[in-house]
């Protein structure tokens, strides 16, 4: 990790338009990427994980969506103001993405040597020979035994784990900046995970790529990230450093999250810890903090105000009124 | 705290499913999905079955619920064999025995209320004249599982969509214990939900089980729920238990080289410790349980394997008090 930023999200807001009324999935996200950093997002479903790494990239379905504000600048360009032909350099060239789900992000009916021949020829100008070879080689990084005679296969020919390394594969196949991982574990077996994050963590820093790891698996962040942020109901509401952020959460949330996880390594005596009430629903969120009705550290002000995030000397910030001075004064 | 009385006795369950290449052809090849387990759950005890996909968790539980008709092998609930039970003394057998589902969506019919979802199986067993309770009485009986579950009983007439994923699970369980059974089958009960929710459902079934002194059977693929809600564990692997123990034992001592991959490869949440820690990597995938091998199912993937191995299946055998695993590394061939 160095201190070069890559790319830096400013105050991004996506928001989608449903009968229901307004969704506001990503409401003010910022964060920023340093070269050959780990950067995970964690949240539970709904929190706006997915929706933040679509925006990043501008796949965001419009209508019903839209990204109603903010920047996402990647070598001080603005991806969101970009001209289509323009992003399409970018994507899966420079910024490139892995689903979570393997079966469903390759396409059945063409042989992997298509799919991934084609990615290359047309980013790298190579020659269909050369992006073939090209192919092979990183399908030999990501561990497919036979490469050669696997390339010409189609999607359904191969293991779930077999075809997440093939994905792998792919995304890294024209030396990507960045890498966007979107839950890239969550549909594997636990032995298979294992092979596959670290696959994961050896390509990536063999080829200095800068990582972005959604995922609702602390345990994955632990293992993998050098900074986290942990968003809820589409807010950043804590970031720091991983080993800080384990050792002393600030929000009330990230607390909760990580006292509610049965632990393999430790024994539970009696109940777990669990968060009280249901995720909220965030159609209309009124502009307080949304997490309040499960706090139990929740104060008056936190029903009227959405908390300001809050620096700690070690790096860390949460957005949470046990911390702004303001609710002191109020 | 479980008694020693034995409530459910699994004895050499098979389940083989026909790979046929047509509805009128004779089926060539088979399915080993579960071939040959025995294990006990007694009375007041959760019984942890863990195990990646393909393994045979989720047919071994629907083999015991008879949703199967198992290929071989005795279901003992009670001191009755469910294989060979009649139609009508089966479906008396099965209000001692109910199940919980993975896909809180799934599981629930759509066009039923909550109320009605969760009556149903008293419904049922009142018109074969099963069960003696007044409209009255039944209505009671779900108002008060509802709140038993943490529901409102406001939300009776409520229709499943219109509760969140965790809500659902609770409807799911409300419904399970509506006939009042000793035995829960529980499948994946709570891979579905997120974690804030997962932990409150771990802690239902805890409170239900003290409070009912119920018994569970509770399948998993997560190690750390497993360890968090079994008295004891039963590890699969490719339609066989390769070790079965004490949850404390098992997650401390573990025997099986399975088993200790396995716990090697979850992932815990402190940065510190998996920075420091080493894993098993195992290579390769699950093979497919389409045959049957002479040897034991684990030796392609196994760092530790011998020539023994390839040729004989291990049995499970105890290798400590209270702790069985099948490895010829803890007992010679005989």
């Amino acid at each position: 990790m160095t201190d070069e930023v890559i790319l830096e999200v400013k105050d991004l807001k996506t928001y989608f338009m449903v009968d229901e009324g307004l969704v506001k999935a990503v409401d003010g996200v910022d964060f920023q990427l340093h070269r050959g950093e780990t950067l995970g997002i964690v949240g539970e479903s709904g929190s706006g994980k997915s929706v933040t790494n679509l925006s990043i990239i501008n796949l965001i379905p419009v209508p019903p969506g839209k990204i109603a504000g903010g920047q996402v600048l990647f070598h001080g360009k603005d991806l969101l103001k970009m001209p289509p032909h323009e992003i399409r350099d970018i994507r899966g060239n420079k910024i490139s993405m892995i689903f979570q789900d393997p079966m469903t992000s390759l396409n059945p009916f063409l042989r992997i040597s298509t799919q991934m021949v084609e990615t290359i020829e047309l980013h790298q100008g190579l020659d269909k020979k050369a992006a073939k070879a090209k192919a092979i080689e990183m399908l030999k990084l990501a561990g497919i035994p036979a490469p050669e005679k696997r390339i010409d296969q189609y999607p359904h020919q191969f293991s779930g784990g077999m075809r997440q390394r093939v994905m792998i594969a792919m995304a890294l196949s024209c030396n990507p900046e960045i890498l966007i991982a979107d839950e890239p574990t969550s549909a594997l077996d636990v032995t298979i995970q294992a092979q596959i994050l670290e696959l994961m963590q050896e390509l990536t820093r063999k080829l200095g790529t800068a990582v972005i790891m959604i995922t609702h698996s602390l345990g994955v962040v632990a293992g993998m990230c050098d900074t986290i942020c942990v968003m809820y109901a589409g807010r950043i509401v804590e970031r720091g450093r991983t080993e800080e952020i384990f050792e002393s959460p600030k929000h009330p949330y990230t607390v909760g999250l990580i006292h509610s996880v049965p632990r393999l390594d430790q024994e539970t005596k009696g109940r777990l810890y669990s968060i009280p009430g249901q995720p909220p629903n965030v159609i209309d969120l009124p502009d307080c903090c949304p997490f309040f009705p499960r706090c139990e550290k929740a104060m008056d002000i936190c029903k009227k105000k959405y908390p300001p995030s809050v620096s700690f000397e070690n790096g860390q910030s949460a957005s949470c009124w046990l911390y702004a001075k303001e609710a002191q004064n109020a | 705290m479980p008694d020693h009385k034995v409530l459910l006795d699994v004895r050499g369950l098979k389940m083989h499913f026909p790979i046929k290449a047509s509805f009128f052809s004779k089926a060539k090849n088979f399915i080993y999905a579960v071939d040959g387990i025995d294990f006990q759950v007694r009375k007041g005890e959760t019984l942890g079955l863990v195990g990646e996909s393909g393994c045979g968790k989720s047919t071994t539980a629907r083999a015991i619920a008879q949703l199967y008709k198992p290929t071989a092998g005795e279901v003992i609930l009670n001191g009755k064999d469910l294989t060979k039970l009649p139609p009508q003394e089966m479906i008396e057998a099965r209000k001692n025995m109910q199940m919980v589902f993975q896909d809180p969506y799934a599981s629930l019919n759509p066009r039923m209320t909550a109320g009605d979802i969760i009556a149903e199986p008293i419904r049922i067993f009142q018109k074969r004249g099963l069960i003696d309770m007044s409209t009255e009485e039944r209505n009671d009986r779900v108002e008060h599982l509802m709140e038993k579950v943490g529901l409102s009983r406001f939300f009776k007439n409520r229709y499943p969509h219109e509760f969140s994923g965790g809500q659902r699970q609770r409807i799911g369980i409300a419904r399970a214990l509506a006939l009042n059974p000793e035995l829960i089958l529980c499948d994946e009960p709570v891979s579905a939900l997120d974690v804030s929710i997962q932990s409150q459902i771990l802690n239902l079934f805890k409170d239900l089980q003290d409070e009912f002194g119920l018994t569970y059977l509770f399948i998993a693929h997560d190690l750390s729920v497993i360890k968090y809600i079994s008295n004891r564990v039963a590890v699969m692997y490719l339609g066989l238990i390769v070790e079965i123990a004490n949850a404390a034992d098992l997650y401390k001592n573990p025997l099986h080289p399975y088993t200790q991959a396995l716990l090697s490869a979850a992932p815990i949440p402190d940065p510190k410790i998996e920075a420091k820690r080493k894993r098993i990597i195992l290579t390769g995938d699950v093979p497919s349980p389409d045959k049957q091998r002479p040897g034991c199912n684990f030796y392609d993937r196994c760092s530790k394997h011998m020539d023994i191995c390839k040729q004989a299946r291990p049995m499970l055998k105890e290798a400590s008090p209270g702790h069985e695993v099948s490895c010829f590394l803890y007992h010679k061939p005989e």
